[in-house]
């Protein structure tokens, strides 16, 4: 008896086991494959814009601008959104709350493809027709330097408004953790010290609970930072340099997955140093982020 | 007296951000409402008998269906949950079950959480390089192991979780009626928390049923049923979508691609409705 | 003696449950009123109505009038900002703000005064003399609220309402989380307040009301028993309830 209680201990350890192995196996793997471009081109892969296969040139600098600015625009465009939807959504009376943040959550539960051919057919359509037309007929933002006059729908913007739907459920759904975490007799104090509901919000609850709130938004980094077929369907899938929000550029899970099938020796390899780039990155925004939730978790046990 | 501040101004910005806030959520809801009935209105133009029955074909050949793609995801997501339940459940239990090393429980916990963030196209770049190139080629089964390796964190920590919420009391009347430790476990604890792991498993298939990514690093595509599962490209719905609707200039095979997207949805939107309703009735229960 | 507040008939209500019947009050300015009461007798849903602190809760219902110098504060002309400027509130457990000593005080200052950077300083200073804890904090005044012990807490939070200019402070057990000394430096700051404020404490501890008050009124199961001086309520009770509550027998 006493043996089948260790046997099973040890089966159940080895299994949790497996998410550490898996876990240093992305790292070692991605290294070993992509060992034939750090050795030929060493860290200047990272800050080299070139991307020739027929030369055999590789760079990684236009797929780090794609994935950083999409990532940028959609965290600017879904992080006011997600945090107002969230205190709308905690405000509401208890049913209505509830249907609201399921019907947020279903955002979530649609898979990213859906996402990418309706940004395809319909998103760059209408970003063409009306939406940049506008920017730049109405709003005169050519001016700006990152702003062109020159647009057919597709590129980093487009790409960007997709990504700020995709991620608005997860930061909204921690923004509603967050704002139910705070005790109700701090916040009834700032009620009572005389303060309106957005000034509660903002000095209080804000402050108090800043550490989900940080961890709202890099969880909702890391999700926009790896989107795959959403951006491939609407980025415009140009391995040059972007000049502006209009521009067809590529993210680095973009290239993988719209360059994998072709590519061979070289660009293969290639292929594995940007997935080596994005893991590090997805892996320290990763680290943050369950680093202030923890802490916020932390402080909702105490609460308790 | 002191000169006070007028308060117009500031109940205006409550104001200004209260309507903000129901703009908010109407945009949140409206784009997933708008989203589900675009995959709906160009969808359902798609459906017919022998769109279900008939296997895909190749570009500019009449006829063809969604049959041995959804055969083939079914293939490959059943496959993950194979490879991935039963191994992410024993996870699960220890981190839940097993306090004796703390630290190390953390680092678990930890790394299952950061794995869960990690994009899944590196999941299918990882499993290219460990199951497609040592094999030689592209397969089904390549692709169930990445799904596994992307349910598998997921399911740990729900398994943790759902654990977590049965007393203690229960294991400890268990453990004193003179059953082992392993018996308690499995027949006590886990059959309470029963409807709790089955959810986070439904829950996670329905998440990893529409992933596409890491699907064109292991099954690719092919137009033939899939009965070579572990040797050939496998076909699936998530490929077949993302084929049809970019790489085709063929409006009749836009529409196939509708017509896929609005099964995988709907599929998708099912499992996760139903599941969440089944949840909220046990939670209402206890 | 002037009456500063005065409850006229108020009824209240949680959805359906009603709590308070026919509450009659009449609160003297400048005087400490007590409210005692077994738990879930009503006293503090009573005091939450003096600053409509209530209307947080969607459910929770109030009918009568509450006359503060003669204006009805129930009547929705009334702004809830600026009566809750004129009546304070302190809480059963200290709420410091997360944010500085120095920043919790001045923050109900800058939300309703226009003041010059200096001016808020000394109102800073002020409020917290006169919650007799400068001494305590004033080479600290930069760290963390949260960092203070229990009773520091509770008195910051007493500056924080008595820097916004109130009339009215309202106290709810404000010295139920809090150890006997700290409880005891609370009631000698009570009797400075007194001298500025008109001041309204629930309390579940008898002593303490016998202690600090001037007035007393004794809640049972949402009316208001009896009322009176406290010293009268506590030597002679005229109610039998009362008697049997002050002396122990229940609650």
């Amino acid at each position: 008896m006493f043996k089948v209680d260790t046997a099973f201990k040890w089966l159940c350890l080895g299994c949790a086991g497996i998410i550490g192995v898996l876990m240093m196996g992305f790292f070692i793997q991605l290294f070993m494959s992509s060992m034939e471009i750090w050795n030929e081109f060493g860290l200047g892969f990272i800050v080299s814009s070139e991307w020739n296969p027929v030369t055999n040139k590789y760079g990684a600098l236009p797929s780090i601008i794609g994935t950083l600015s999409t990532t940028v625009i959609a965290l600017i465009i879904a992080l006011p959104l997600a945090f107002c939807a969230a205190l709308f959504i905690v405000d509401a009376r208890p049913q209505m709350g509830n249907i609201l943040g399921q019907a947020v959550d279903l955002l979530a539960a649609i898979p990213s493809v859906i996402y990418g051919m309706w940004g395809l057919f319909v998103l760059a359509p209408i970003m063409q027709d009306y939406i940049q037309p506008f920017m730049v007929d109405k709003l005169r933002m050519d001016k700006l330097p990152w702003v062109s006059d020159e647009f057919n729908g597709f590129g980093i913007l487009t790409a960007g408004l997709i990504l700020s739907i995709m991620i608005l459920p997860y930061i909204c759904a921690i923004m509603r953790d967050v704002f139910q975490m705070t005790p109700a007799m701090l916040k009834e104090s700032a009620y009572g010290a005389g303060c309106t509901r957005w000034e509660t919000t903002k000095d209080i609850v804000l402050k108090y609970g800043i550490r989900g709130i940080l961890g709202g938004v890099f969880v909702g980094l890391g999700r926009a930072l790896g989107e795959t077929m959403a951006v491939l369907f609407v980025i415009g899938n140009m391995m040059g340099m972007p000049d502006n929000i209009f521009s067809g550029a590529t993210t680095i899970s973009a290239t993988l997955a719209g360059n994998f099938p072709e590519a061979d020796g070289m660009q293969r390899s290639a292929l594995f140093a940007l997935g080596l780039i994005l893991l590090a990155m997805s892996f320290a925004i990763q680290v943050f982020a369950q680093y202030y939730l923890h802490a916020t978790s932390a402080k909702r046990g105490e609460a308790r | 007296m002191t000169k006070t501040r007028s308060i117009l101004p500031r109940k205006l910005k409550d104001l200004a951000i209260r309507l903000f806030s129901g703009a908010a959520v109407m945009i949140a809801v409206g784009m997933m409402l708008w989203i589900i009935f675009t995959v709906v209105h160009y969808g359902y133009k798609a459906m017919s008998v022998s769109f279900f029955t008939n296997p895909s074909r190749p570009y500019g050949i009449a006829n063809g269906g969604i049959a041995n793609a959804l055969l083939g995801t079914v293939f490959i997501t059943l496959g993950a949950a194979i490879i991935a339940v039963p191994p992410a459940i024993c996870a699960g239990i220890y981190l839940s079950e097993y306090k004796d090393h703390k630290k190390l429980v953390n680092i678990l916990r930890f790394s299952a959480n950061v794995m869960m963030g990690l994009p899944s196209v590196l999941v299918g770049l990882f499993t290219y390089i460990i199951i497609v190139i040592p094999s030689g080629n592209f397969s089904g089964f390549s692709a169930s192991i990445a799904l596994g390796i992307i349910m598998f964190p997921v399911i740990m920590r729900t398994t943790e979780d759902m654990l977590a919420m049965v007393p203690y009391a229960l294991r400890e009347s268990a453990l004193a009626l003179g059953m082992t430790r392993t018996r308690t476990t499995l027949r006590i604890v886990c059959l309470s928390a029963k409807k709790g792991l089955i959810t986070g498993v439904l829950l996670s298939l329905s998440r990893v049923s529409g992933e596409t990514a890491p699907l064109l690093f292991t099954a690719m595509f092919a137009d033939s049923w899939p009965f070579d599962f572990f040797s050939s490209p496998t076909a699936n719905m998530p490929v077949l979508i993302t084929e049809y609707a970019t790489n085709s200039p063929f409006a009749a095979m836009h529409q196939a691609g509708w017509g896929a997207a609005l099964v995988v949805t709907a599929l998708v939107l099912i499992v996760n409705l139903s599941t969440r309703i089944i949840f909220r009735e046990k939670k209402h229960g206890h | 003696m002037a009456i500063k507040i005065e409850a006229r008939n108020i009824n209240f209500f949680y959805g359906a449950h009603q709590a308070l019947f026919d509450n009659d009050l009449q609160i003297a300015e400048k005087m400490i009123t007590a409210v005692i009461g077994p738990s879930g007798c009503g006293k503090s849903t009573h005091l939450r109505i003096y600053n409509r602190i209530f209307e947080l809760y969607r459910e929770q219902r109030v009918e009568g009038e509450l006359l503060i110098d003669g204006q009805n504060i129930l009547s929705p002309n009334v702004d809830v900002l600026e009566l809750r400027r004129k009546v304070g509130m302190i809480f059963q457990r200290p709420t410091p703000f997360p944010m500085s000593v120095f920043d919790n005080v001045a923050y109900p200052l800058k939300l309703h005064f226009k003041l010059s950077k200096n001016e808020t300083a000394e109102r800073v200073e002020q409020a917290l003399r006169g919650a007799s804890i400068w001494d305590e904090v004033k080479d600290k005044l930069k760290s963390s609220g949260l960092a203070l012990s229990g009773g520091q807490q509770q008195r910051l939070c007493i500056a924080r309402a008595i820097a916004a200019e109130p009339e009215v402070l309202l106290m709810d057990e404000p010295t139920s989380a809090i150890d006997p000394v700290a409880t005891l430096k609370i009631e000698e700051l009570m009797e400075e307040l007194k001298k500025k404020f008109t001041v309204m404490i629930v309390t579940h501890n008898m002593q303490q009301a016998a202690r600090i008050s001037d007035f007393t009124a004794f809640f049972f199961e949402g009316k208001i028993i009896e009322f009176g001086e406290t010293q009268q309520i506590f030597t002679n009770p005229r109610n039998p309830k009362t008697e049997e509550y002050i002396t122990g027998r229940f609650g």
